[in-house]
């Protein structure tokens, strides 16, 4: 990866601290963003992709904590930063939309003046020009009558509509980087595709780069550059999107993407991964993926396997792929 | 409100954290999904280790009752015995509260002073929340005009100023101790006909009272055997709550002159009387005021504390 | 929105007729004759019927009560048996004092409830939080009549800061309107904890973070205004519980107020004068319950453009 790097996460651990014990949501997560392009996090619910996202934000509430590992914001460590200088970073470098475009946006206020209280806090600028600005951005992610729009209240815009309020929030400030979590997944999939090719248009003209969170590997293939999949607050496997999908190595990916149900072929059912997501408490002693995976032998259940490197900037997290370079820093 | 939090939430459904409180006060609404809903003791035993002020206040409340309940052996006195030669004496080893204008022990007629309010605290408020349940069922399960007129009813005895109402009724039948038994029972009971109402609204659509019904089950013994016991937590919260609403009141007519009468050792009546005194004596009339403050903010602690535990839903009023 | 402000104002009319008509019975099922009463049991029964007819208390009950409510909404509450005045024109000569001492407690409940309130709320479970809901809790237990004596005690006799009773300055009102609002200050910072520290779960206020807004700037600029609408409703039901407490209040600290009033109706049982101040407070009741409904329309975005 010769590409300058803007966000470089590098062995984070958030952990939430319950009466039952610490719980490793995200447990060594490495991410490599670099600038102008799309990076896809996926696994299934509770997998910590959304930890990972929260704790880039500074956003992770009591009972969670960033416990260990640095966040890297163009070679600038932002993983301690105070309150005060973490607020400049939040929506001006960094910034974040949600899952929830129905209920992310305060139902008081106008939807304009939410978005041009992100100028505000960021920049210089009179209310006028921001509010000016804000008309250009919402004009930019497709609403149609910006003008009006910007005295609409959140209510009265529809769930895709809403969503690209979020983004033109989100882009205002012309981050370096917009984490996007799970942004289709409450809309409709012909708004999910509009909202898709937006973020990649967005992408390119701004040179923002993007993290985009998902479950849906369908999205992935569509529009992300660089793929992590996690599973139990780790990475079990990276790869650029095509080398990916062309050579699957971890029994995981595998599985997930035999979950896909596919047009062209017609099996008797469909195919599902056993088991379910094991209890963070109480992961198994080896790998956290040995109790649903068909091709575990006894080593796995005992020891953990690394990241290991199998060429093409491909990384797996499995014993069979041993022989090749570890990537963990560990 | 449920799917916001979906995504934080299904990582946390492997982590079985259901029963802490600051969890569930962080990631909210979707914890009682995580792990198994909690048993009753397990409702108290949190109660105890989280909010030992509420425990106290348990314990204090029990032993109130005790010393209510056997007045005669703890009070240091008889509380209507009067000694001339006392009169307005200051705290002292014998009297450890001093004595009222006619020589009587303060100490004791507090210590007597607590079976009346804890009675008032207790029984108006059983009846009127009897009444109020009584009255939110029907309205909430047969709705139509029942629900209607209930509802107004309701509506017509919540616009009045709670004490104003009382004061009415007490002037309607004279003061007395067993007349502000029944003011305070017969005025009380609209707010709680209104929350077991809107409770009995939604449990009435739940699987299992359909099926009670689709099955033939009598109304009432629906409305009594399926409905009532979802609302009881509910219930068990607004009685300890209102329990030291009503021990005020009293205290407030006995103290406006229209409640209890001499030489009744109501603390209202204390306060009352003491206040011809306050420059001069002041504990005669700050004493028994201590005395409601005290069972008042006890019943209260105790109240916020179940809500806590049994009912979160249920909001400030 | 129009429509909606004239159910609002239908559902209101059947309260107020009940309203009349609880306190117009209650207070004539009162046992024994009330011209006896008032006059006293050695008068010619001649002079009691005669009496009696004047006040038109031989008539049937419910011509009386239509009789009243005619009379009543043409601002007429009768003729006080004892001071032998219009009820009205009593009630109008208190009325006022009543407001002040009550504005008064308002602003003080409001200033140290809303305030007490979100400053608990940022401090959630903290030792602040824990010490102001304490206090908070404290006021709402303590009787007003003992907020009062003690204050009196302390402030009146003892440091001679305030008058000990009396209404007719300034000075002296301070020490009521602190006891009645204290009381109402409790419930309010209460409430606004509450309500903000739920709020505060939502998403938006998530999204006003990742906004890059400081923690001060997402509570007063994001969260405030939502918990703010429930407590709107909150101030409507103050207004009962307050008129309640301005009658204690009022009573400690001799205010002519209207609350003084109805106890000196009770005392010398002169029953119109008293179910002309009750009557009369409650329909300010339930008008301010209506006044605040219909601001929170106004206030709430999602009401008010009809989603």
């Amino acid at each position: 990866m010769s590409e300058s790097i803007v966000l470089d996460i590098q062995n984070l651990k958030s952990h939430f601290f319950t009466m039952k014990g610490e719980v490793p949501a995200v447990d060594g997560v490495s991410i490599q963003v670099p600038a102008g392009k799309i990076i896809g996090i996926v696994g299934e619910s509770g997998c910590g992709k959304s930890m990972t996202a929260m704790s880039v934000m500074g956003l992770l509430r009591y009972p969670g904590r960033v416990v260990g590992g640095t966040i890297l914001l163009e070679g600038r460590d932002i993983t301690h930063l105070s309150r005060k200088e973490l607020s400049r970073v939040r929506g001006n470098e960094i910034s974040m939309i949600f899952q929830e475009p129905m209920t992310s946006l305060n139902p008081v206020y106008p939807v304009g003046r939410q978005v041009r209280e992100a100028i505000l806090l960021h920049q210089k600028m009179s209310k006028e020009e921001a509010t000016k600005q804000v008309i250009d951005i919402f004009r930019a992610v497709g609403i149609p009558e910006p003008e009006k729009r910007y005295h609409s209240y959140p209510h009265q815009l529809s769930g895709g509509l809403r969503q690209r309020v979020m983004i033109g929030m989100a882009m205002v400030c012309r981050p370096k980087v917009m984490i996007a979590d799970e942004p289709t997944t409450a809309l409709d999939v012909t708004i999910e595709a509009q909202i898709l090719r937006l973020m990649k248009k967005l992408c390119k003209e701004q040179g923002t780069s993007i993290i985009l969170i998902t479950h849906n590997m369908g999205v992935v293939a569509e529009v992300c550059d660089y793929v992590y999949v996690m599973y139990a607050g780790k990475v079990m496997e990276q790869a650029e999107t095509f080398e990916l999908f062309e050579n699957t190595r971890h029994p995981y990916t595998q599985g997930l993407l035999k979950s896909i149900p596919r047009l062209d072929e017609k099996p008797d059912r469909l195919y599902t991964i056993e088991g379910v997501v094991p209890n963070l408490l109480h992961l198994p002693k080896g790998c956290s993926f040995c109790t649903r995976c068909g091709l575990a032998v006894e080593r796995c259940s005992l020891e953990k396997p690394r990241l290991y490197e199998t060429g093409d900037a491909h990384g797996v997290r499995c014993f069979r792929y041993e022989r090749e370079v570890s990537l963990d820093g560990e | 409100m449920v799917n916001d939090r979906k995504d934080l939430l299904a990582e946390h459904e492997a982590l079985e954290t259901g029963r802490e409180s600051v969890f569930n006060m962080e990631y909210g609404d979707t914890a009682a999904q995580i792990g198994e809903a909690d048993t009753w003791q397990d409702k108290l035993r949190t109660l105890v280790r989280q909010n030992k002020l509420a425990a106290f206040s348990a314990v204090l409340i029990i032993l109130m009752i005790l010393i209510a309940v056997f007045a005669p052996v703890v009070a240091p006195y008889d509380h209507l015995k009067q000694s001339l030669t006392e009169r307005l004496s200051h705290p002292s080893m014998a009297h450890w509260l001093g004595t009222d204008e006619l020589g009587r022990d303060v100490l004791s007629r507090i210590i007597f002073g607590a079976r009346i309010s804890l009675t008032i605290g207790l029984v108006p408020t059983l009846i009127s929340m009897a009444i109020g349940t009584v009255l939110g069922l029907w309205a909430g399960f047969y709705g139509g005009k029942t629900d209607f007129v209930i509802m107004r009813l309701a509506d017509v005895m919540l616009a009045f100023p709670s004490l104003l109402l009382a004061m009415v009724v007490m002037y309607t039948m004279g003061g007395g101790l067993v007349n502000i038994f029944i003011a305070l029972s017969l005025v009380n009971w609209a707010s709680t006909a209104r929350i077991v109402r809107s409770q009995t609204l939604s449990l009435k659509e739940k699987e299992y009272v359909e099926a009670a019904r689709s099955i033939g089950v009598k109304k009432w013994t629906i409305m009594f055997r399926h409905i009532l016991p979802n609302c009881l937590p509910s219930l068990i919260v607004l009685f300890t709550l209102n329990i030291p609403s009503a021990i005020l009141s009293e205290a407030s007519l006995s103290f406006l002159g229209v409640g209890a009468q001499p030489p009744s050792a109501s603390w209202g009546l204390m306060v009352v009387r003491g206040k011809k005194y306050l420059f001069s004596e002041p504990w005669l009339s700050i004493a028994p005021s201590v005395a409601i403050m005290i069972v008042v903010l006890a019943f209260n602690f105790l109240g916020d504390g179940l809500r806590d535990v049994l009912d979160p839903y249920l909001k400030e009023q | 929105m129009l429509s909606k402000v004239l159910k609002r104002i239908a559902v209101s009319i059947p309260v107020l007729v009940g309203v009349v008509l609880v306190i117009f019975v209650m207070l004539r099922i009162v046992p024994g004759d009330p011209v006896t009463t008032m006059m006293g049991e050695h008068v010619n029964p001649a002079v009691i019927e005669k009496i009696s007819r004047e006040m038109g208390l031989d008539e049937p009950l419910y011509v009386q009560f239509f009789k009243y409510i005619a009379n009543a909404l043409r601002g007429d509450f009768g003729t006080s048996y004892r001071l032998n005045r219009n009820v009205t024109r009593i009630i109008l000569d208190s009325f006022p004092n009543t407001v002040k001492l009550s504005l008064l407690a308002a602003v003080v409940a409001w200033l140290i409830g809303i305030v007490a309130g979100i400053i608990a709320a940022i401090r959630q479970n903290r030792l602040l939080d824990r010490l102001f809901m304490g206090c908070a809790l404290m006021g709402v237990s303590m009787p007003v009549f003992m907020t009062a004596l003690v204050l009196q005690y302390l402030f009146a006799f003892k440091l001679k800061w305030f008058p000990v009773s009396g209404f007719d300055s300034l000075r002296a009102m301070i020490l009521p309107a602190i006891v009645l609002g204290w009381n109402s200050a409790g419930s309010i910072a209460r409430m606004t904890r509450s309500n903000l520290v739920e709020i505060m779960q939502n998403d938006f206020i998530r999204t006003a973070r990742a906004k890059g807004l400081r923690e001060h700037g997402v509570i007063i600029g994001h969260a405030l205004k939502n918990a703010m609408l429930p407590v709107v409703t909150m101030m409507a039901l103050q207004i009962s519980s307050m008129l309640s407490g301005a009658v204690l209040t009022e009573s400690v600290f001799g205010v002519p107020g209207i609350g003084r009033l109805a106890v000196n109706a009770i005392e010398t049982r002169d029953m119109p004068l008293l179910q002309g101040t009750v009557i009369f407070t409650t329909v300010l009741i339930i008008l301010g319950n209506l006044v605040a409904d219909l601001l929170y329309n106004v206030l709430d975005p999602r009401i008010r453009e009809g989603a």
